[in-house]
Parts: C-alpha cells; sequence; structure tokens
C-alpha cells in the first residue's frame, strides 16, 4: 500500500544496540545501505529472512517487534510483510520446510497430485509436521519456476519436473 | 487558469486541473462514479475497483475498463461511466466483492445507509453463482468505541489508510494473502487514538461499528439535525442523529475550514450521557439540609431575589467556557445590570497578573486551515493531542510538509509526528522560552531581562529559534499557549516570554482556548475587565482566583462541576462552602454541587438548546437545539431571561437566541480578534516552589460535564486515569516502585492512590491528573506536593 506520507516512520523508543543480535544488525544495516535513508524500511524482507534462520525457521512476534523497532517501522508493517509471504512463518516448524508449489502450472503438471501423496504418505496436512518431527509440509503460491513444473522447494533447493517417487526420495534424505 | 483542460465524461464537457483524477472531476460535476475505497482524503490504492469506467484519449480507447480513482486526466480525453463496457465491469466487480459478503443486512446496523447495499442495488445481480462456502473471519476487541463485524469486510483499506495518513499511529493492517487476507491489529488491541471513532464513519460497509449505538436504531428511523461540538476550541461541526427526542449517535459533517471530514472521538461519543441517568430534571432548594423539589417560577424566584438582595462587591459569577455565547452574554448582562463586575469564564488560570496587558480578545491567531501551512510553530504548554485533537491533526499536517514544531511542556507527550521537545518541568518552562529569547539576542533590556541574562540557550534552543525566525520571515511562524501554560503560576511571564520570543522572530502568538466557546466569552465580555465587544471595563471585577479566594459570599456558578472545573479543587470547594448562597444552573446531579449549593437550576445541556459557539479561529458557528431539555430544564438562555425579567432588569425581551446574537453581534462589529497585548507584561517570577512539583494536567476524557459522564469514553485505555505518575528514577529517589499505594498531600489535604511509572515525566516532578475522580481534593494543578508511601 502506498500511503500518502510513506515512509510512515514510527520512533520506537527502544535501544538499537539491544535489539537482535550484533551479527544480524550489521547484515540488515548492510541491506539498509541499498536504499534511501528514509527509505530503510525497504530491508524488512531480507531482515526477515536472517531472523527467521537464526530463530529456527519460524519468527516469533517479539522477533518482529524488534525488526520493527530496527527499522523504524510500524510493527503492523512488519506483520502485513510476515504474513504475507510464504516463507515466513509465524509458528515453530520442523527443521526442514517441503513447499509444494499449488499454482496454475505446477497444479496443471500434477503439483496437486504431489500434494496429495505427501498428505497419505506423511499423514500430514498442508501447514502442518509430521508426527516424526522429520520435516514441516507447506503448499505454498507460484514458486516462480514454471518453465519446469512442477516444483517443489525443500529448505532453500529448488527441485524441478518432480514425480512422487523422486519426491520421496528427497524426502528420505532429509534429517 | 489557461493550464486547465477538458475533458468529456458521459457527453458532458468538464474542466480539470492536469493530474487530477477522474473521480475527483466527475464527483465536482456530480456525475456518480461508484466507488469504495476511494476517499478524497486519503491517499489513491484503487484496490476495490468499483470505479472502472471506458475511456479513451485521443481517439485512441484504452484497451480495458480503467479505474476512475486512479486514472490521471489528460488532453482530449472522453470517459463513459454507463456504458455497457463499463457497467459489465461494474458488475463484474460487484458479483466478486459480493462472494464472501455474508448477506446479514436484515442485522447490520450499516443496513440502509451502506455503500455496498446501495451499489448492490444498482450494479449486483438477483441472484449469485457463486455456491462454494463463504470465508468467516473472527472479529478483534478494538475497545470500547468500535464495534468489528470483520466477515462484512471487503477490504477497501480505508481504515488502515486512516491510521497511517490522518491519525498517524498505524494501529490496523492488512494481514494474510489472498483469502486469507484480513483487516485488524494482528496482536488484538485496543485502538487507542484521539480520532479513531471516524474509521467508523470510513468503512464502506458494515464492518466497523458504533459500539454505544450498535443494535438501538435503524438509520431509516433517524431525523438529521446539525450541530457544533461543545468541547474543544475547533468547534467541530457535527449532524446529529435523533429519534423521539434522543440522540442516537453522532456524525461529523464536512467543513474545510474547521474539521475537514474528521470529528475526535469526544465530539463523537459524548452524546451517551446526555441520556444518562444523573441529569438534572427539575429545580431543586435545599431547605433544612436536604434537596426538595420545587416548582421553576419558584425556584427563580427565590434566586432573582437572593442575587437582587446580595451585595454586589462580593458576589462572583463564574461562567464554564462551553456555555453558549448567548448564556455568556445574558449572563454578564444580568451580573452588570446588578453591578457586580465579578465574572470570569478562565476557570483553570491561575496567574491573573497580566490582566491588564492580556489582549482584550485573544484567539488561535490564524485561521484553523492555516496551521497546516505554517513553516514553525512552538507550543508553550499544550498537551495538544489531549486537549485539541483537532487542532493536532493540523499540526501534524504542518509538521509532515517540512514545517518545524517544538514544543515548551512539564512534561514528554507521545506524538505522531517529528518535532523538537523541550522538556524541563513547570520550572524549566520559563528557562527554555528565556533561552530561546536569548538564542534570539534578545534580553538586553525590558522588564525580562533578568530571567533572559540568567538563561543557557544549548544548540537545541538556538534551532528553536533559528526555526522560528526563518519562518517569521515568510510569515509562517506562529507560538501558541496551551492549557497547561494558563495552569502556570506564572503564566503571566510565559505570555511575556512568548511575546518577546515572537517580537524578535517575527512570529504570531495565539492561544489555544480552553473550551468551545472560550474565544466566545471575551467577545461576550464574561471577563471582570473586558465589556462585550471587547470594550474595557470600568471597574475591573474579580477574577475567578480572587473570587474564589476572598471568598465572596453569593455565588453564580453556570455548568460547571467545583470539583473538576476549577483549578483548584480544594480551595474552590471550601470557598464555596462558606459562601452564603450558591445557586448552580447545571444539566447535571453533580455531588460537589449538591454539597455547597442552595439551589440548582436545571438547564439545556449540548443538543438541548440553540446557540452560538466562537471557535478558535473566530469564526461564529451557531446551531439549534436538537432535542428537548429533560423534565422541567430549560435551555440556559431562557433561564436567564426569566432571572433577568424578575429582577426589573432592562432589555430581557429576546424572543429568541437569534436576537440575543445580533444584539451581541452588533457590539462586536468593530472588535477584531487581536492577540497584541494591551500594555507590557511586568511582573517577577513567582516559582512553582520547592520540592517534588505536581503537574495537573486535564486528561482529554476530564475536560467537562459531558464527556465525564461518557461510559464509552471513560472506558478507553486513553483515559488518564488518576494516579501518581513518575519516571523510574524518581520513583526509586523516593523509594516508591509501580503499584505503591501512596499518600499524596497538597496544600494541607491528603489523597490516597498509587504510584505509576512514566517516563514522559521529567525529575522532580509527578504528574497526578486533575478534572478526574480522586482529584477533587487536591489544589492547584501545578504546586508542590508531598508523597509518602503507605503499607
Amino acid at each position: 500500500m502506498s500511503f500518502r506520507n510513506t515512509p510512515l516512520a514510527v520512533v520506537h523508543d527502544r535501544d538499537k544496540s539491544t535489539l537482535l543480535t550484533p551479527a544480524i544488525r550489521a547484515v540488515i544495516d548492510a541491506h539498509a545501505a541499498k536504499y534511501p535513508l528514509e527509505w530503510k524500511q525497504s530491508a524488512v524482507m531480507p531482515a526477515l529472512t536472517l531472523v527467521q534462520d537464526s530463530n529456527g525457521g519460524w519468527l516469533s512476534r517479539e522477533l518482529m517487534d524488534e525488526v520493527a523497532a530496527y527499522l523504524d517501522m510500524p510493527a503492523v508493517a512488519v506483520y502485513e510483510v510476515a504474513s504475507f509471504y510464504g516463507m515466513y512463518d509465524l509458528a515453530p516448524t520442523a527443521a526442514h520446510k517441503v513447499c509444494i508449489c499449488n499454482s496454475i502450472s505446477c497444479l496443471l503438471n500434477g503439483s496437486e497430485d504431489l500434494i496429495h501423496h505427501v498428505e497419505h504418505r506423511y499423514q500430514v496436512k498442508p501447514g502442518e509436521t509430521t508426527a516424526d518431527g522429520r520435516f514441516t509440509f507447506k503448499e505454498v503460491e507460484c514458486l516462480g519456476a514454471c518453465r519446469d513444473a512442477p516444483a517443489v522447494l525443500i529448505d532453500k533447493t529448488y527441485h524441478e519436473r518432480l514425480s512422487a517417487q523422486d519426491l520421496d526420495r528427497l524426502i528420505e534424505g532429509l534429517q | 487558469m489557461t493550464d486547465m483542460l477538458t475533458i468529456e465524461i458521459d457527453g458532458r464537457a468538464c474542466e480539470a486541473v492536469p493530474g487530477e483524477m477522474i473521480i475527483a472531476v466527475a464527483d465536482r460535476e456530480g456525475i456518480a462514479i461508484p466507488r469504495f475505497c476511494y476517499h478524497k482524503k486519503l491517499s489513491i490504492v484503487a484496490n476495490c475497483r468499483m470505479c472502472l469506467v471506458e475511456a479513451e484519449q485521443g481517439g485512441r480507447p484504452f484497451p480495458k475498463p480503467v479505474p476512475a480513482c486512479a486514472t490521471p486526466v489528460g488532453p482530449c480525453m472522453k470517459v463513459l461511466t454507463r456504458s455497457p463496457k463499463a457497467i459489465e465491469a461494474q458488475q463484474g466487480t460487484m458479483e466478486f466483492l459480493l462472494i464472501n459478503h455474508p448477506l446479514d443486512c436484515p442485522i447490520c446496523d450499516q443496513g440502509g445507509e451502506c455503500e455496498l447495499q446501495d451499489l448492490a442495488m444498482g450494479y449486483g445481480g438477483d441472484h449469485s453463482r457463486y455456491a462454494e462456502s463463504k470465508r468467516v473471519v473472527t472479529d478483534e476487541d478494538f475497545g470500547p468505541l468500535i464495534d468489528t463485524e470483520m466477515t462484512r469486510c471487503i477490504h477497501c483499506t480505508r481504515c488502515v489508510r486512516f491510521g497511517a495518513e490522518i491519525a498517524g499511529l498505524r494501529e490496523l493492517g492488512a494481514t494474510g494473502r489472498g483469502e486469507n487476507l484480513r483487516i485488524g491489529t494482528f496482536v488484538a488491541h485496543a485502538l487507542a487514538h484521539e480520532l479513531s471513532g471516524n474509521i467508523i464513519d470510513l468503512c464502506p460497509v458494515g464492518a466497523l461499528t458504533s459500539k454505544p449505538y450498535r443494535f438501538t436504531a435503524r438509520a431509516w428511523e433517524l431525523t438529521d439535525a446539525p450541530a457544533i461540538a461543545p468541547h474543544d476550541g475547533v468547534g467541530a461541526n457535527l449532524m446529529l442523529h435523533v429519534r423521539r427526542g434522543q440522540v442516537m449517535r453522532v456524525h461529523p459533517r464536512d467543513n474545510e475550514a474547521v474539521n475537514e471530514s474528521w470529528i475526535a472521538d469526544r465530539d463523537r461519543f459524548s452524546y451517551v450521557s446526555l441520556n444518562g441517568p444523573d441529569r438534572l430534571t427539575e429545580p431543586l432548594v435545599k431547605r433544612d439540609g436536604a434537596w426538595v423539589a420545587v416548582e421553576s417560577i419558584e425556584a427563580l424566584a427565590l434566586v432573582a431575589q437572593r442575587l437582587k438582595a446580595a451585595d454586589p462587591a462580593t458576589t462572583g459569577w463564574l461562567i464554564a467556557p462551553n456555555a453558549t455565547l448567548e448564556e455568556m452574554y445574558l449572563a454578564q448582562a444580568l451580573a452588570r445590570g446588578l453591578n457586580c463586575a465579578n465574572i470570569d469564564h478562565r476557570l483553570r488560570q491561575r496567574d491573573f497578573r497580566g490582566d491588564g496587558a492580556d489582549p482584550r480578545l485573544p484567539w488561535l491567531g490564524v485561521p484553523i486551515a492555516d496551521l497546516a501551512i505554517q513553516r514553525s510553530v512552538l507550543l508553550i504548554g499544550s498537551d495538544i493531542r489531549q486537549e485539541q485533537p483537532l487542532l493536532a491533526h493540523r499540526l501534524r499536517q504542518a509538521a509532515l510538509a517540512g514545517g518545524s514544531l517544538a514544543l515548551v511542556n512539564p512534561y514528554r507527550l507521545d506524538l505522531t509526528h517529528p518535532a523538537g521537545q523541550l522538556v524541563g518541568g513547570p520550572a524549566g518552562m520559563l528557562d527554555d522560552l528565556a533561552a530561546i529569547a536569548k538564542a534570539l539576542g534578545e534580553g538586553r533590556s525590558g522588564a525580562l531581562k533578568g530571567i533572559i541574562a540568567r538563561a543557557a540557550p544549548t544548540a537545541e534552543h538556538q534551532a528553536v529559534a533559528d526555526s522560528l525566525k526563518s519562518a517569521g520571515t515568510n510569515g509562517a511562524g506562529l507560538l501558541l499557549l496551551g492549557a497547561l501554560a494558563a495552569a502556570h503560576p506564572d503564566y503571566s511571564l510565559l505570555k511575556a516570554l512568548a511575546y518577546r520570543v515572537a517580537a524578535a522572530a517575527g512570529c504570531r502568538v495565539g492561544y489555544l482556548p480552553a473550551a468551545a466557546n472560550s474565544v466566545g466569552a471575551g467577545l461576550a465580555g464574561v471577563l471582570p475587565q473586558v465589556l462585550p465587544g471587547g470594550r474595557s471595563a470600568d471597574p475591573v471585577g474579580l477574577s475567578v482566583a480572587e473570587i474564589l479566594a476572598a471568598p465572596c459570599r453569593t455565588l453564580v456558578l453556570w455548568g460547571l462541576e467545583p470539583a473538576y472545573d476549577l483549578g483548584n479543587p480544594a480551595q474552590a470547594m471550601d470557598a464555596l462552602a462558606q459562601a452564603d448562597f450558591v445557586v448552580a444552573a447545571s444539566a447535571f446531579r453533580c455531588p460537589s454541587l449538591e454539597s455547597v449549593a442552595q439551589v440548582l437550576l436545571p438547564i439545556g445541556a449540548f443538543a438541548e438548546t440553540s446557540g452560538t459557539f466562537v471557535n478558535a479561529s473566530g469564526t461564529w458557528q451557531d446551531f439549534q437545539g436538537a432535542v428537548a431539555p429533560p423534565g422541567a430544564a430549560r435551555p440556559g438562555w431562557k433561564v436567564l431571561r426569566v432571572l433577568g425579567n424578575m429582577m426589573d432588569l432592562k432589555g430581557f425581551n429576546y424572543l429568541d437566541t437569534a436576537a440575543i446574537r445580533s444584539e451581541l453581534a452588533a457590539l462586536c462589529v468593530a472588535a477584531g480578534l487581536d492577540n497584541r497585548p494591551a500594555a507590557d507584561f511586568a511582573g517577577e517570577p513567582r516559582g512553582v516552589g520547592e520540592g517534588l512539583i505536581r503537574i495537573g494536567n486535564v486528561p482529554t476524557y476530564a475536560l467537562d460535564a459531558l464527556v465525564r459522564r461518557s461510559p464509552p469514553l471513560q472506558r478507553t485505555s486513553t483515559t488518564g486515569t488518576f494516579g501518581a505518575y513518575l519516571n523510574a528514577g524518581q520513583a526509586a529517589d523516593l523509594g516508591l516502585a509501580a503499584d505503591d499505594a501512596v499518600a499524596v498531600s497538597q496544600q494541607g489535604v491528603a489523597v490516597h492512590t498509587r504510584v505509576l511509572i512514566d517516563e514522559r515525566v521529567p525529575a522532580g516532578c509527578v504528574r497526578i491528573p486533575a478534572g478526574v475522580p480522586g482529584s477533587e481534593f487536591l489544589g492547584d494543578q501545578i504546586a508542590p506536593v508531598s508523597i509518602r508511601r503507605e503499607e
């Protein structure tokens, strides 16, 4: 949303040197430096990714609030970003995430079968973690790999043109 | 203008400014284009797609329908809002909007005045092709003012944009994605902004509705009655919605010069107390310590006889600053007709040494709309968001447009825009102003030489001085004195310093009125030193402080509660208890009035009387009564008219408020509002005293009897709960911690309360709100107090 008075900076009365960790702050600063000074909130996505990775794969409300405070933006604006994008998780997850694309190209090329396969074989619904805690299963919007549909994102690696057997092998390989 | 261009909408030639959006031109021309997300005061997002129209430019049609709210006009543009293609697009949008919208219009408060309902009549089908299940959204609790039914939300995001752009506090957001998108706070908290109620009006559907009004009436049962808000100095234009003699709710009326499209929450929800249980409905006379209801004529005859018999030198008239102009004019005519010049409306002012030098008719100094174009504003002693919510909004606009805002205040404020805050407690206010004066090169001569010479300007003071000076040379610099300055024991010095700074920087000085008709009180002559029309009074009467300190033997209290509306309630209650005769005209019953008065006269409250309020910028806004006062209560001007006739005073034969108003207006023809001082302010600082200093601010929902009695307003989290607010360091120095029970002693009286930690309060000070229950036994708003822990 582009507000008339963007960027809407909010002054948080928290000491920035107590937020997150020095290493994360340094990387966020490097990202923020790519944008005009008053637009440092543009770095919110890489910041959330970093924070999520350092928190075992999910974002707590406290962490999102810290990101908001660090980037001088309204907390709800961070919640908006974090709740919009499929790569952010707002509840604890397993160490691995298996994300199957459910958008049009993948759907036409069999991703629905993959989803059903995972649901039955591992007894897990989209958004849930398997009983043995091996992975969290997610159905996600377009991964941008339509050319080689169906696409599956496992952690940070794309796997394309997958059959159910290929996917099983990949899942077997997860520690 | 030569750079106007002409476009054609539905075959009509329309003048347009280049860059303007099609919908703005169409609105001006009265051509209806359906819309949900577009609002003239908010940014354009074009996300509802309801305003799709067919357009072509220079003979080349746009390939698809375009959103009228987000398509700028261009030369040789032709727009068709009702062509088959446009209507098909609008109907398509409507079908999508209705997919998830519940069909609960019969139980929806918005039913009958709903933009979605209206447009669905025009653009919706009579049956739905959608057979799947509809989504349901969990409601959030937004607090005591706003009710939610988020399943009805169509995601226009007007409420989100209002928060970001107008309120400046972005509490609402659109979280989730696709079908899971929802509007809310995400973390469930009540909205805490003084303008939050405006999102009720902005919501085009029934997702956000008024909680106090909920399920009490239907839109088609209500009749409209225009009114003026009776609280702050803005005089926001209201539309009262009335059913069977009862005000059911309050909406804003657009007035660009005054309140734009917004009203403050207290303007919107104070009406609830009109229908409350403690209205004064019949005249009461105290006989042998018990209240006896009597006929109006009997009570008025008693009052007339006692006032006429009283010694005018020891009679005092205290008039609430939210009384109507007509009541004020008649009250002073009565008082002066009885040779009594002791009449005042400055109930919370403490220092009256400046009376001789005060401008005769003080006002804001600029039109309200011009606040937003000031380049530099210095606010002196004003918790601006609490005191004047809509003026705070204008000043925020000035700050966002690049203007600089500085504040000299006893405690730090939560603001929603950049501002330089000089916070040094009540004593520090004088030092900060003196330092700014010194930074401007003042102080080599004159009455304030000593205090300015002692000041030590810092870089911050210098920056304020420079910004005032550069704005002043462009005629866009302003100093404003607020309610915390008026309650200051050295108010006259604050004024003197403000005028020195203003003179040195070429800025204007303005006064933030204490209430809806403070400016009118000057015009009507409700001041001991001023007659109607701004003429000087001779002899000069007693001010509020002198009336209560003397104390007077006979007192008239008009529309005020002595325990909550006066600067020093402890002293006032003592003085009133000692008086021989106290008559109070009030719309409400109130224990403090009942303990000191001998006669209570019921008068009509806001919405129950006709009259006029003069707002901060001197605009006379008159209104008619919308409902009848309850029981035997009568509009105040009628009560005063009868009293005047009973006392055989001449000229009390008015037939209506218009006659009173025109008589006063004739006296005011030559009286321009003018903030230039009548003389030099003189005097030495009295000092605020030694030890821990109380700062007694008046919270926004403690301003007057009406807001204090409104349950929804009192339940909000912004209510200034009574307590001792200390910063953590100061609390530790006093051996106190949060939530400790303490006894607060001021001027010999102790009250019991709790410690609350508030880092905005500077060291050496304790903020103890005034005007709220608990504060009625305390003394001056700014004075030394002592705090002792209780086990």
